[in-house]
Formats: structure tokens, sequence, C-alpha cells
């Protein structure tokens, strides 16, 4: 436990300014016998922290930096790390597979995100009108995503989308001869695509809340003023929800960079054909875990950190261009 | 209000329009889930071809075909896995989490403000960079093929999002209820397990249902850390179920697909209020 300590007006090693700045008159600990204030609320609160703290050193903070130096290493799980340096990444990017993965889970964040969110907004902005029954629709179009993530969605998508079952057949009627998309390696991630798009439900739910607190007579003046409902889409509604748009946007897009169970299981645990279905987690999961390759897995596991770091970043360093937060809020 | 919701109907699209769009959609959200139900009742060899949504004439066997256990493993063990497994992270996410909330929301110590950030941090770390020296760890701890590695992150609080939605909550409850505690000599661990838990029911709720459905879902931790059949969660009966047969028995395995949901449905008709209500207030008070 650390023992950094508060007593009023002192100056707080640590960087941590705010709670001194706190730590005037009603943010000391009650009066009690002679102990110096906040030295009961520093107690209490580590007390109360210490399932966290102890999660956060062993089950986060510590692998990851064991996680750091196995990716510098041959390790096998049986003999001791080798420590071989840059080799795992060199190996990386020389590796076809490995560059087919990166390729797969671009693709399917690239286009699955948008479509999903674009498909959360449109139904979000018809069940934002008054209507009778809207709270039924609102939980039927949510029920998916909870179904979403299970192998059991994962085996009805299969079904769906394999040769001659109705995706297929529907495709026939239209006069395209595609086949079953599960079956054909430029087609398959389309599927995978179409299951995450069919889980819009959550984002849904934040766009509705958002949609919500857009002020009426914003859209009363516009119309007033004579603007279409496209201008009022993108002047009035898309700046007035954009701070929900920004949490979606990162939150989709740190969580597709993450799917793994349905690549898995669509494609039978092969993530083909042909690697087609090969996500970065595949990859990551075969090379660690059916190769024995940890140390190899653990680089993987970084590079993965660093992507979904820097587009953290690129999001939250474009939001000021583009999210606009009411004045005083946040 | 009265007066534009009214404006609003007569100037939108008319409600004829909306009924129509909004059931197509639903159309084709739920399809599905109609479909599986419908197919769950054909015999294999209809399942893939036929069009029809519901069989002319439906068989009860693929249900009584489960009753034989996938791999002489009867499917009750994988449901009293997965319950075990579900309840178990239940209990502890809302026990850890909300203590860790409490913290954060009501108790002034020193490295408060530190360590919000870093459990926000966590919130955005990408779960993969984590198995590899999870895995080393609890292989090392002799933990394999036992259920600890997939309940002990839930009593140790490192589901952040669920800390988030707790400390947003307990933030919003008005200060002055424990203030009063403290004046009446609670201390910390009375206010919180008598004022502040009650209060936040709605947020433990949310929590609870959608640790439980997370739980039961979750593929890759029991992939990863059970290898004995008899440990094996529903996930992994179904992974199992494919396995043995990809092409054969369809039936069987539609039929088993919607039996594992069904715990995940009942949970969703019974507290859907909650859970999207939960899901629409997260992370939107800021």
């Amino acid at each position: 436990m650390t023992h950094i300590q508060i007593s009023p007006g002192a100056v707080v090693s640590g960087d941590d300014r705010s709670v001194t700045e706190r730590s005037g008159p009603e943010g000391g600990a009650p009066p009690d016998g002679g102990k110096p204030p906040g030295r009961r609320e520093n107690l209490a609160g580590y007390l109360f922290m210490s399932p966290w703290i102890a999660g956060f050193l062993f089950l986060i903070a510590g692998p990851m930096v064991f996680s750091l130096y196995l990716s510098f290493t041959e390790y096998n799980l049986f003999e001791a790390p080798r420590w071989i340096g840059l080799q795992n990444f060199t190996d990386m990017f020389a590796d076809p597979r490995w560059r087919q993965s990166v390729k797969v889970t671009s693709w399917y964040v690239l286009i699955g995100t948008p479509v999903k969110l674009a498909a959360a907004l449109a139904v979000a902005m018809l069940l934002a009108q008054k209507r009778w029954g809207q709270s039924f629709y609102r939980a039927a179009f949510y029920a998916p995503s909870l179904i979403g993530a299970s192998v059991s969605a994962a085996i009805v998508w299969r079904a769906l989308f394999s040769d001659d079952a109705i995706v297929d057949r529907t495709q026939k009627v239209f006069g395209f001869e595609v086949g079953g998309w599960i079956g054909d390696p430029s087609m398959i991630i389309y599927a995978l695509i179409a299951l995450t798009v069919w889980q819009f439900g959550a984002p849904m739910v934040i766009f509705l809340a958002g949609l919500k607190q857009v002020p009426r007579e914003l859209y009363e003046a516009a119309e007033v003023d004579g603007a279409g409902p496209w201008r009022r889409f993108f002047h009035i509604t898309l700046p007035m929800i954009s701070p929900v748009l920004f949490f979606n946007v990162l939150l989709e897009t740190i969580h597709s960079f993450q799917i793994f169970g349905s690549a898995y299981i669509v494609s039978n645990g092969s993530c083909g054909p042909a690697d087609a279905t090969l996500v970065y987690t595949c990859y990551l999961y075969e090379q660690g875990f059916v190769n024995s390759r940890m140390g190899f897995a653990s680089a993987m596991g970084w590079l993965l950190l660093v992507a979904v770091g820097l587009v953290t970043a690129v999001l939250f360093w474009s939001q000021k261009r583009w999210v606009h937060y009411e004045e005083g809020g946040r | 209000m009265s007066l534009l919701t009214a404006a609003v109907r007569r100037r939108g699209p008319g409600a004829l329009a909306w009924h129509l769009g909004a059931l197509v959609i639903l159309a084709v959200v739920l399809y599905p889930v109609v479909w599986t139900i419908g197919a769950s009742f054909k015999p294999s060899a209809d399942i893939i071809g036929a069009l029809n949504l519901f069989p002319a004439d439906p068989i009860g066997d693929n249900y009584t075909r489960l009753t034989e256990g996938i791999a002489d493993i009867p499917i009750s063990t994988f449901f009293l896995n997965s319950a075990y497994i579900a309840v178990g992270s239940v209990v502890g996410v809302v026990l850890s989490c909300s203590l860790t909330a409490y913290a954060f929301a009501k108790v002034r110590f020193a490295g408060r403000n530190i360590m919000f950030a870093i459990m926000i941090g966590t919130l955005l770390l990408p779960y993969h960079v984590l198995i590899i020296p999870q895995y080393v760890l609890f292989q090392k701890l002799e933990l394999i093929n036992t259920f600890t590695p997939l309940l002990i992150g839930k009593y140790l609080a490192t589901d952040a999002f669920f800390v988030f939605l707790m400390v947003q909550f307990m933030r919003g409850l008005p200060k002055e209820l424990d203030e009063a505690a403290r004046l009446d000599g609670c201390g910390h661990l009375r206010t919180y397990w008598s004022i502040v838990m009650p209060l936040c029911r709605p947020a433990l709720v949310t929590s609870a249902i959608f640790t439980f459905i997370n739980a039961w879902n979750d593929f890759m931790g029991p992939l990863l850390y059970l290898n004995e059949p008899d440990k094996y969660t529903v996930s992994m009966g179904l992974k199992m179920f494919i396995d043995q047969d990809a092409v054969a028995d369809y039936g069987g395995m539609i039929a088993m697909s919607l039996v594992a949901l069904l715990p995940v449905l009942a949970f969703f008709v019974a507290f859907q209020r909650y859970l999207i209500d939960g899901m629409a207030t997260s992370g939107l008070k800021g």
C-alpha cells in the first residue's frame, strides 16, 4: 500500500492535484480523536479499493509487463523463455498469414463498424418518433445484441449463409449466382460482418438516448427557415449527437478489433476457407495455444495494443474537429 | 409537449409508413431467431435446403436426441457448469465492483483521481494482450481445467465497465444522504452497505444481468482454460457438437443452439427494461 497521506493544506506527494485542492474543510474526515484528518479516509479508500488494486496488479499490470518481456523471447511454456530480441516482430512482418490477419481484421473493422453504426442510427431515428409500440420495437431490436456473441448465433449464421440456404436462394431469385457465403473465401467475411451489423442494438439504444436530448425547438426553427430533412440531419442531428456518436465509434471500433468467437465458429474453428476469416485474434490464438509460440503471440498482443491505442488516440485527437459538447457540459 | 408531438405526428411520415418500416426491420432482425425455432423441429435433411420457415409436420426428434448428450456427456453437465460460472461471476462482480465504485465515488483518498484514470484506461485495453501471460500464470498455479481463471477476475473488479457504471450511478445519488449518515456516526462500511447499496439497485441489477449473459455466452475463456469435457460450459458443448459431425446432425445442433440461448432469452424478457436503460445511461452523464 502506498503511504501518501493528506492533511489539510499540506502538499501531497505525487501529482494528484485535485485531491489536494479538495482536501479543504469539507474534504477531510470527520473529527476523530487526535488522528490527522484524512488518514482514515485514505485507509477506508484503499480498503474498499483492495479488490481492484489486487486485480489490477496481478491480472492486468503484472501480465502486461510479463507479456512485453515475452514478446522479445521464444517461449513454449515448458522451457525457459529464450531472449531473441526483435525477432518475433521481424518474423511477423515477413509472415504472409500475419499480414492476411491484419488485412482481414482491418476490413472487418472498416466495413463492419460504419455499417453497424449507420444501421443503429437509422433505427434509432425511426424509434425516436413517438409512436405506439415504440418500446416493444426497441426491445426487439436490442435482442440480437445479447444473442450475437454466443456460439449459438454463429452456428445459426453458418446455417443461414451456407450453400443452398436462404441467403443463397434469395440471391438466386435476384439473379446473383454466388453460392453459399460460408464456403466462398471472398464472401465469408461479409457473412461475419452481417453478424456484427445484426447486433446493432447496443449502439442504437445509446443513439436513442442522445436523440432524446436534442431540443425540438432547433428542428422547428430550421423548418421555419426552410431546411429540408437532409440539412436538418447534417446541421442539427449529427452535431447535437456527436458526443454520443464519438462514444459509439470508440467502443465499437475497439470491440471490433477483438472479434474472436464468431470468426472461429462461423469458419468451423479453421478461420478459413483460405484464411478468409483469419482475424487477428484467431491467428494469435493459433500461434499461442495451438503452435505453442507464446513469445510470438505475446508480440502480436502488444502490436494489437499499440494499434488500438493509436486508433483511440486518433479518435480522441479528431474529436476537437467534429464533436460538439454543450457549453459547460462534460 | 402535446402540441409538439402533434406537430411531429402531422409533419413526420405517416403512422402507417412508420409501422411498416419498423415491421420490415423487425422481420429482418428477428428472422434468424424465428428460423432457428422452426428449424429445430425439422428433420436434419430439411434444415438447409427447405425454404419454409416452419415444418409442415414438426418433429421433436432433435430435442429427444439432446437427452442422449454429446459424446457421452449429458447436456445437463454443460448447463450446470455454465450456471455455476455465470452465477459465481454475478456475485463477484456485484460485490467487488460496488466496493471499488464506492471508494471512487464516496471516499476522498489520496491518489483517487490517478487510480480512476487508470481504471478508465483498462476499459480500453484489449484483452488479448493479457491472455498469454494470464494463461502462463494460471498454468504455473496449476489452475488450468478449473473454474478459477474464469472467475477470479470477477472477484477482483477487473470488469472496469461495471465499476464505471456504478461510479456514475453513485455520483448521482444525493450527497446529503451519505453526509447525514456520517453525521449519525456511520462508518464507510455501514454507509456503503445500508445506504448506498440499496439505492444503487438499478446499477447493480444492470451489471448483474450483463455479467450473467456475458459469462453464459463466453467462448474464449472456456476454450483456453477448460480441457476436460466434464468441465465444459454450454458454449464448449456446442463446439463439441460441431466438431463431432459437421454435416449429419444439423437438427440436434440447431436444437442445442436454441436450448443454449434459453437462459439468455429468459433473462432478456424478464429484465429488458433494466438492460436497455442501463445501456442508455452508461457513459452519458459524464
